[in-house]
């Protein structure tokens, strides 16, 4: 119920921002077609300036993740997983939490595929994909974009939180289900 | 941080290639990355562009301000450096309450706005600002309403309960929005020990 009222929400909201802000600003006699053209260049700019902070961090991710890298660490990290009573077969998703959004998606479609998508692995998966962001990305292009170099204590606190997340998923998960 | 996080992953990938013997994958996901990233950032700047011409009336108009203004009992304490009245405070908000619906396309759009209005703010110094900081913290740790994409794939799979992961979901970015939180408002205490 909450869910298909959530989901409506979610539907309606892009189109009638699309149709209510252009409304208003023609309401406040703004040239609306103009001002939106000199946005958009704005905004033209900015996505340009993104590409080689964002090439730099996926090459990286990329290797790690291509190479093997990822699962030798996911072994070493083993030891932990069994002390939080986590499944070893969400480690890599884990570790990829902060660096890929589309890698991770792809690798909580397979834990649900493999173990069945009620399954206790499945919904970690779920959980896991649902909280927080992949703090790289938001890093690379945010920072990238206003031309920030040193982003001082940001990528700590980032994935500080996305530890706490991965924890509060399985203490959740182990309660919830 | 990033500088070493960076060189380790590249450095242990490229051992980890030549130690399973398959060195060629490196060169190869090296490129297909690098390809893939440009492709990522062209998407982007159709769905910025439409953004943030859309944003642009609103901010003419003045519904950008009158966003931050209907926060700001909240965001003057996240936020003590900025000006209550600066646009970045409308941004910021855009793209809070985009994440929080989970408009992934609008979110990344206002995320990058806010930042440069925050980078007007730091005088376009190369070092972040501590809102810049505190942006960045809220946002990696952001609350979604809806884990639209994760329902849709629970869907797909014939789960019993696709939508049963929503409660979890909130609690656990809950609690790591939480601690993102605290964690920067002590930096931000700190930070004139903080060099660098």
């Amino acid at each position: 119920m909450l869910y298909t009222v959530l989901s409506v929400i979610s539907e309606w909201t892009i189109p009638l921002l699309l149709l209510l802000i252009p409304l208003y600003g023609q309401f406040k006699k703004i040239p609306v077609y103009e001002t939106f053209v000199e946005g958009a260049e704005e905004g033209f700019l900015t996505a340009v300036k993104v590409i080689p902070f964002l090439v730099g961090m996926m090459v990286a991710v990329s290797v790690f993740r291509s190479s093997g890298a990822m699962e030798w660490l996911s072994f070493l990290l083993t030891p932990l997983a069994a002390g939080i009573g986590a499944p070893v077969e969400v480690l890599p998703m884990a570790i990829m939490r902060p660096l890929s959004g589309s890698a991770v998606l792809g690798m909580a479609s397979e834990l649900m595929k493999t173990y069945g998508p009620d399954s206790f692995t499945g919904l970690l998966a779920s959980v896991m994909q649902g909280t927080t962001d992949t703090t790289f990305f938001v890093i690379t292009v945010y920072f990238g974009s206003a031309g920030i170099k040193k982003f001082r204590y940001a990528v700590f606190t980032g994935l500080t939180a996305d530890i706490t997340g991965f924890l509060a998923s399985v203490y959740i998960c182990r309660h919830f289900f | 941080m990033l500088n070493f996080i960076w060189l380790f992953l590249l450095a242990a990938g490229i051992l980890a290639a030549a130690f399973n013997g398959n060195i060629e994958v490196v060169t190869e996901s090296a490129l297909s990355a690098a390809r893939g990233a440009v492709e990522i950032c062209l998407e982007l700047v159709g769905v910025m562009a439409m953004w943030l011409g859309i944003m642009k009336i609103a901010e003419k108009g003045g519904i950008v301000q009158g966003v931050g203004r209907l926060m700001r009992p909240v965001l003057v304490r996240l936020f003590p450096s900025i000006p209550p009245d600066h646009p970045a405070m409308g941004a910021i908000i855009l793209n809070l309450s985009a994440n929080v619906l989970g408009l992934g396309s609008a979110a990344t759009p206002f995320g990058m706005k806010a930042m440069r209005e925050l980078q007007d703010l730091n005088n376009d110094s190369p070092v972040a600002s501590q809102a810049m900081c505190t942006f960045l913290a809220l946002n990696t740790s952001c609350i979604t309403l809806i884990p639209a994409t994760v329902i849709g794939v629970r869907l797909a799979l014939n789960s019993a309960q696709p939508a049963v992961i929503v409660g979890p979901c909130i609690i656990a970015t809950a609690i790591a929005m939480l601690c993102a939180v605290t964690l920067d408002c002590a930096f931000r205490r700190f930070s004139r020990h903080y060099r660098r």
